[in-house]
């Protein structure tokens, strides 16, 4: 079963643009844990742990051919979306919304290995039913249905930036695979209909939490205020960066959520222009060969699962580096490598040993 | 499983349209370039073109947030008269970081505010752990003159803030410091409860009385600025505010003259009065003696203070009116009248014979009146609280049945008055007694109940809403005593209705027997509480003198009652006696007796109340 040309054929960019990312990722946390209370080093120590076990999953990920996966998808599915039923019933509250499920000591996040369970059901379903022509309107029912279910169940916990993402994904994948353009027109009228009728179903409270994540400035003592912050500390980080461990802004917690969701922002203050564009180039490079890895692919399944976690890397960089530079609302989505936390780093890895999987594969018939 | 690799399983795939995707992928790249480009146009912006501002910005940490405390809601009387407001305090803080040099500062500032330098370092010290650009609270309220002189010496004082909070300020200092409440610091423990959800350290909450039961009305939304700040911490620009709202005032059912007036009664000894409007449940009054000054809350309590409040035998900071449990004593004989006549086991002609005492078992069981009553009806026995006529009616009925009709009267039980911290009483049945001490009951503890002694329990609220039923021919409302609540702008946003939340279980006939005897208590020739009488004033109401000492050891006791031992004093009455507009309770601890010690403070209420009502 293992074939010494796939050992040859293993992609090595990746590897080193992964060890990288997960590098640059390591020394941020570290800066951002010097601020002391409540993130302390031993943040930095844990999310060295989960590179540990995230590299263990990310070779077992590439171990057994890719194309076993597609007849595992939907197994794969349904235990992501018990989980996430499962977090609704018996999950941590933390302030406000359940995400995590406790296991002893370890919290996880389902949320985020539901965004790969999509990515795999979606590949498979579409990699049946595309066609020249593009899919119709009843091809599409199946894909909204697997869509709907995760995203009601992440908008309840209420997660709504991770429901935003998965919507983003899997909105990748279906234009990408093709739809037929009456559809299209269908789906997009029926969106502008369906739209301004949500907006007056909902409460005060609701729209005030929508219009805030649109607009941060109508918060000024919450997220606008966070975005300042945040804007200030990459802004005077200038050319070369205040150097490592000198940041201010951070290391006097002005930054809120500085070893999450604005991280970034740590990492721009300590190293300047010349550092946050090179990782800026990181990320690029890393999309770019990922989607090599999906042209390559002699199967649409790989191709479309390659294009699936390329969507979800640019989406979560776009986003997240757009937030924190004040770009786009303020959401909670992590910055794949160099945020802190468990959940997202696992589900990272295993993303990083799929593209690997295909890519490593892709020459086998000859 | 086949093998996945193998030639022919990829075959299968490769359709002569198998290279769809590869077309689409170049367009994908066409949408990832320019978004990168995006972001990284943004971040030259920041970085480079805008760097230098931001670095300034970032130097000082010049954008800072600054929460504005909302006003808390007022508290009104009836008539709109001002009882709680809010008066501005002066709170010195330093902010480490702009304070520079630290010890020159604090030297300073000790020399102008008269506050000893350990005090201030003390302070200090106490927050080295918490970011430096943290202002620290170095003193609360000093006061106008030190404000003044801070203000003349500003420059030599970098880093000092002079916060201007608003402070409780009970305008009638001890009068319904019971009803009222004060407000205290919020405590860590209830920070982590729900209840006080969005609530952070060094909020000040409502600790008793309508400020606690109130709070979610009066707090108020908090409000807060973005402010850029100088080097030295001082103000440069407000960039952005949201104001705080203001919290609700709260609008009470009594009226301050008639109040004070309870207030005053009390004044010399140890007790508490309620006053309702029997047709309503409004309370027209509650006072609770000794009171205190809540003002003395407001700028934190030592633990000394506390404890010498605590200490007292008095309880000062106890709301007697609806947490001090006592027998009722007398004023029980109203229940066992109406469970006798409802019951049957008695009627309007029966007599029973009184000769001073009464036999059970192989004991004596006095009445007060050594010589007895001779032959009593329950007119009669009512009007002069003949102790025998109700042993025996009490014996007739068993204590289940009395407690029916006591708890019906809403005895023993939590009245639903808005406040917190009510006490229940109790009302014992057998089944109770059995339960609680394990014991079967007694009959000889049937007698003691039936004149309201034994395990017998209630608060003056009770009593009060009891009587006002009995008054207004038998509903019962439940006590209120927030009236309304109006916004700080003046429109009525809560409005407590009077709620009827039972009826006595007596019948008209029956109900106007007992107020009959109950108006011989004060108009009769041999009323127990002739004293009571008000000129020009029908007055009916029932005293009450409830034992202190212990059950097993009154004989020997009763020689040598020492002050604490003395009994304790109530009574009970409404008026007009036909068409009642007040009813109320007043109980006097170790009174001696109901007739000299609660009775005269009733009347003289009913006076103040009805001439100012009928004017």
């Amino acid at each position: 079963m293992f074939d010494r040309r796939l050992v040859q054929n293993f992609d090595w960019m990746l590897l080193i643009i992964t060890l990288l990312l997960a590098a640059s990722g390591l020394i941020t946390l570290y800066s951002a844990a010097r601020a002391g209370l409540p993130i302390t080093q031993a943040f930095y120590l844990k999310q060295f742990m989960w590179y540990g076990v995230g590299f263990v999953i990310m070779i077992a990920s590439f171990l057994i051919s890719y194309k076993q996966f597609d007849q595992y998808a939907y197994a794969a599915y349904a235990i992501c979306i018990f989980l996430l039923a499962a977090v609704l019933l018996v999950g941590k509250l933390v302030a406000g919304s359940k995400r995590w499920l406790v296991l002893g000591t370890i919290s996880f996040q389902p949320s985020e290995l539901a965004k790969v369970a999509v990515i795999l059901v979606l590949s498979r379903y579409y990699s049946r039913t595309a066609s020249t022509k593009g899919m119709r309107l009843r091809d599409l029912v199946i894909p909204m249905l697997l869509i709907a279910i995760p995203f009601a169940l992440i908008v309840k916990q209420p997660d709504l930036g991770t429901a935003v993402m998965i919507l983003l994904i899997a909105a990748t994948l279906t234009v990408f695979t093709k739809i037929e353009k009456r559809a299209m027109i269908a789906i997009v009228s029926f969106g502008t209909v369906a739209i301004p009728m949500v907006w007056l179903l909902l409460k005060g409270y609701q729209k005030q939490r929508i219009l805030t994540f649109l607009e941060p400035d109508r918060d000024p003592l919450g997220a606008g205020y966070h975005i300042i912050q945040s804007k200030i500390a990459i802004g005077s980080g200038m050319l070369s960066g205040k150097g490592f461990l000198e940041g201010t802004q951070n290391a006097l917690s002005f930054l809120p959520e500085h070893h999450t969701d604005f991280i970034f922002s740590v990492l721009a203050e300590d190293w300047g222009f010349i550092g946050s564009a090179a990782v800026l180039f990181l990320f690029l490079m890393l999309i770019v060969w990922s989607l090599n890895v999906a042209h390559g692919c002699r199967d649409p399944f790989g191709a479309l699962l390659a294009v699936g976690i390329t969507a979800l890397i640019g989406w979560e960089v776009f986003i997240n580096i757009g937030m924190v530079m004040g770009l786009m609302p303020v959401v909670g989505i992590p910055l794949p490598f160099i945020s802190y936390g468990g959940s997202a780093i696992l589900s990272m890895m295993l993303c990083m040993g799929i593209l690997m999987n295909i890519s490593m594969r892709k020459y086998l018939i000859e | 499983m086949t093998d996945a690799t193998s030639p022919k399983s990829l075959l299968k795939n490769q359709s002569p349209d198998s290279d769809w995707y590869k077309r689409r992928i170049i367009g994908l790249i066409c949408f990832v370039i320019p978004g990168f480009v995006f972001l990284l146009l943004r971040l030259f912006y920041l970085q480079i073109i805008e760097g230098e501002n931001f670095r300034r910005l970032s130097e000082n940490n010049c954008i800072r947030l600054q929460s504005i405390d909302p006003p808390r809601g007022l508290i009104f009387d009836r008539k709109g008269q001002l009882l709680v407001d809010n008066r501005p305090s002066y709170d010195l803080s330093i902010v480490v970081k702009d304070a520079k040099p630290l010890e020159a500062s604090l030297q300073h500032l000790s020399q102008y505010t008269r506050i000893p330098l350990e005090l201030l370092w003390g302070e200090v010290e106490k927050s080295h752990n918490q970011p430096s650009f943290k202002p620290v609270l170095l003193k609360q309220d000093i006061g106008r003159d030190v404000l003044a002189a801070l203000e003349v010496k500003r420059f030599d004082l970098p880093g000092t803030i002079v916060d201007v909070r608003l402070r409780r300020l009970y305008v009638k200092s001890q009068s319904a410091a019971h009803v009222l409440g004060y407000v205290g610091e919020i405590s860590s423990g209830e920070l982590k409860s729900v209840k006080y959800d969005g609530y952070k350290r060094g909020d000040l909450i409502g600790k008793s009385g309508i400020e606690k039961s109130f709070e979610n009305y009066l707090r108020g939304e908090r409000g807060g600025r973005q402010i850029e700040v100088n080097v030295t911490g001082q103000l440069v620009r407000v960039l952005k505010t949201v104001e705080a709202v203001p919290g609700n005032n709260v609008f009470l059912s009594f009226d301050q003259s008639l109040q004070k007036k309870a207030e005053d009664l009390l004044s010399d000894v140890s007790g508490a009065v309620v006053a309702m409007d029997p047709t309503t449940g409004y309370i027209l009054a509650m006072a609770s003696s000794p009171s205190y000054d809540p003002n003395m809350f407001v700028g934190g309590f030592s633990y000394d203070q506390w404890a010498t409040f605590i200490r007292d035998p008095s309880h000062p900071l106890q709301n007697k009116a609806i947490q001090a449990e006592y027998p009722p004593a007398s004023t029980y004989k109203i229940i066992t009248a109406m469970a006798g006549l409802e019951e049957g086991v008695i009627d309007e002609k029966t007599t029973l014979g009184c000769p001073g005492s009464y036999k059970f078992g192989d004991r004596e069981y006095r009445c007060w009146k050594k010589g007895g009553h001779g032959s009593v009806n329950i007119g009669r026995a009512i009007a002069e609280s003949c102790d025998v006529f109700f042993y025996q009616v009490g014996l007739r009925l068993g204590v289940d049945r009395l407690a029916y009709y006591a708890k019906a009267a809403g005895l023993g039980a939590l009245t639903g008055i808005q406040l917190e911290q009510e006490s229940g009483g109790l009302i014992p049945t057998a089944a109770w007694k059995k339960r609680r001490l394990g014991v079967a009951w007694q009959g000889g503890e049937t007698l003691s109940i039936s004149i309201g002694q034994g395990y017998n329990l209630v608060t003056p609220l009770q009593l009060a809403s009891m009587i006002s039923s009995v008054a207004n021919g038998g509903t019962q409302f439940t006590p209120l005593i927030v009236k309304k609540i109006q916004n700080a702008s003046g429109e009525t946003i809560k409005e407590f209705y009077p709620e009827i939340k039972g009826h006595l279980p007596v019948g008209p006939k029956n109900l106007d027997i007992i107020r009959k005897g109950l108006w011989e208590v004060v108009n009769g020739k041999s009323g127990t509480a002739r004293i009571a009488h008000v000129e020009g004033i029908e007055v009916s109401g029932k005293t009450g003198t409830a034992q202190v000492f212990s059950r097993k050891t009154d004989s020997e006791n009763e020689s040598r009652r020492s002050q604490y031992l003395k009994s304790h004093a109530w009574f009970v009455a409404y008026a007009p006696s036909a068409n009642p507009k007040i009813a109320l309770s007043v109980l006097v601890e170790h009174g001696e007796h109901g007739a000299s010690a609660a009775a005269p403070i009733a009347s003289e209420l009913i006076r103040t109340y009805l001439s100012e009502n009928d004017k």
